[in-house]
């Protein structure tokens, strides 16, 4: 298993380490619960050092990336970034990935840990005749995000960059206690909050300055109870290679105006399906329970799980495109009424 | 881990505690420091009447879902309705306030077919 370069911090403050994506990370220090709360209501930092990091750099990297993606990555000034996904030639989904634009030709994206091979071999092949080059940097970066409402407040103490002149979606360089970083005003809680990039023999510092300024460290439990609270979609849950984005919430992503690798054939794919929220009545949904229309089951539950601020289950999931209500969820041979949420599961800035 | 010695415990981490002719049934510290946060508690009817090693009721955390067995045959008699407002009863207080369900045995007998603490003590080394 590899180790993230806070794999002694996490131990030391009480980490309960379990195997993701081939790197020990903390599931939870504490309790999901307090971790997730916390985010909630007061500031948390998480490692995500897993995550890949390629640097794209050339005269056509932008022709290259509104070739590669399928959001409309020229809407980016430098210093912004955006959500986006990289589309297969099957109109199906490689990685959904966030892109930041640090230079005219310089660009930093940020996949998934268990996509980072498969995302890499698919863009240098698709790279093919672009003056581009692809630099994977994911073993040399660590990333932290700290997320929440007093996010901002929490690192404006730690960094000299005057932080109530950064937007969301900003990409800028600063210095957080007293170490380089680039930070990015991004996140996946659906909170405020900053992703901090960094040399791996600086995050252990950093970090333990978050901490000591009083964020809360948090694991991968909460980051996936916030993530499905704010309704964000989680690579090999909602999307695949197999997922049309256009037939879920996030088909926004998908600039149909532009061209794009894959496009005609994510266009040509009618959806059979559609991914929705759901709110259970009583029990907690988990992936693969089986999702009803009445009396006839219609798809299944793609995440699930508790929502500590709605204190019940809810659940992500495929239903067929004209399914109706009243939905119910198969909760161990018994059907749970859920009822259509919209997503966000709870209000949110 | 706390393991009380005034009772019995399964493998599979449940403990029964005799009360006159019924037994008291809950899952151990171990368990619920394993689990984590409890959430939700599925709780049997009142007149069930059970099988040793029948799942009987299920308690979820927000990371899984884990079935609690009985851990001798009888009648359900009694269940906690207090998890069903307060769930957490089984993190904060696993051996007391956090008891799932009541039953009356076939045969109080039967008990002596489970771990006493020490034994029990042994099953968690054993897991490591």
């Amino acid at each position: 298993m590899k180790r993230t370069p806070l794999y002694e911090a996490h131990l030391r403050h009480g980490g309960r380490m379990v195997e993701f994506a081939g790197y020990a990370l903390p599931l939870q220090y504490t309790s999901i619960l307090e971790e997730h709360l916390a985010v909630r209501r007061g500031a948390g930092v998480f490692d995500v050092s897993h995550m890949g990091e390629f640097l794209i750099r050339g005269r056509e990297a932008l022709a290259f990336l509104q070739w590669a993606t399928a959001n409309d990555a020229a809407k980016l000034k430098v210093g912004r970034a955006q959500y986006s996904m990289l589309p297969n030639a099957r109109g199906g989904v490689v990685d959904d990935i966030y892109l930041y634009r640090l230079g005219e030709e310089e660009y930093l994206m940020v996949v998934n840990a268990a996509n980072i091979a498969k995302d890499f071999a698919h863009l240098k092949e698709l790279s093919r005749g672009f003056a581009v080059e692809l630099t994977d940097l994911s073993e040399e970066t660590a990333l932290l995000a700290l997320q929440g409402p007093k996010a901002a407040s929490l690192l404006q103490g730690l960094t000299d960059a005057d932080l109530s002149q950064r937007k969301r979606n900003d990409v800028f360089s600063a210095r957080v206690a007293g170490r380089p970083a680039r930070l990015a005003r991004t996140g996946y809680t659906g909170e405020d909050g900053f992703e901090l990039f960094l040399a791996p023999e600086d995050a252990e510092a950093v970090f333990e300055a978050l901490l000591e300024a009083g964020a809360t460290p948090a694991g991968l439990g909460a980051r996936d109870t916030l993530r499905l609270e704010a309704g964000f979609p989680l690579y090999g849950h909602e999307l695949t290679d197999d997922t049309n984005p256009l037939c879920t919430p996030w088909a926004w992503v998908v600039k149909k105006e532009k061209d794009f690798h894959g496009k005609e054939a994510m266009l040509a794919t009618p959806c059979a399906e559609k991914l929705v929220g759901l709110v259970l009545e009583a029990g907690i949904p988990r992936e693969g329970y089986r999702v009803y229309s009445g009396d006839r089951a219609v798809g299944w539950v793609t995440s699930g799980g508790y929502s500590p601020l709605l204190e019940k289950g809810i659940a992500l999931a495929y239903v067929e495109k004209e399914a109706q209500e009243p939905f119910f969820v198969e909760v161990r041979g018994r059907k749970a009424g859920a009822s259509l949420s919209p997503l966000p599961f709870v209000p949110l800035k | 881990m706390d393991i009380p010695k005034d009772r019995f415990y399964t493998k599979t981490h449940e403990w029964a505690l005799p009360e006159g002719d019924t037994v008291l049934v809950g899952i151990t510290d171990y368990a619920q420091d394993a689990l984590g946060d409890v959430v939700y508690v599925e709780l049997p009817e009142v007149g069930r009447k059970v099988e040793k090693g029948e799942a009987v009721a299920v308690v979820e955390s927000v990371k899984t879902a884990s079935d609690i067995y009985a851990p001798v045959s009888g009648e359900v008699v009694e269940v906690n309705t207090a998890l069903e407002k307060t769930p957490e009863l089984i993190n904060q207080d696993p051996y007391g306030e956090g008891w799932i369900f009541r039953i009356r045995p076939l045969d109080m007998g039967h008990l002596d077919d489970l771990l006493d603490a020490a034994g029990y003590q042994e099953v968690l080394e054993s897991e490591g």
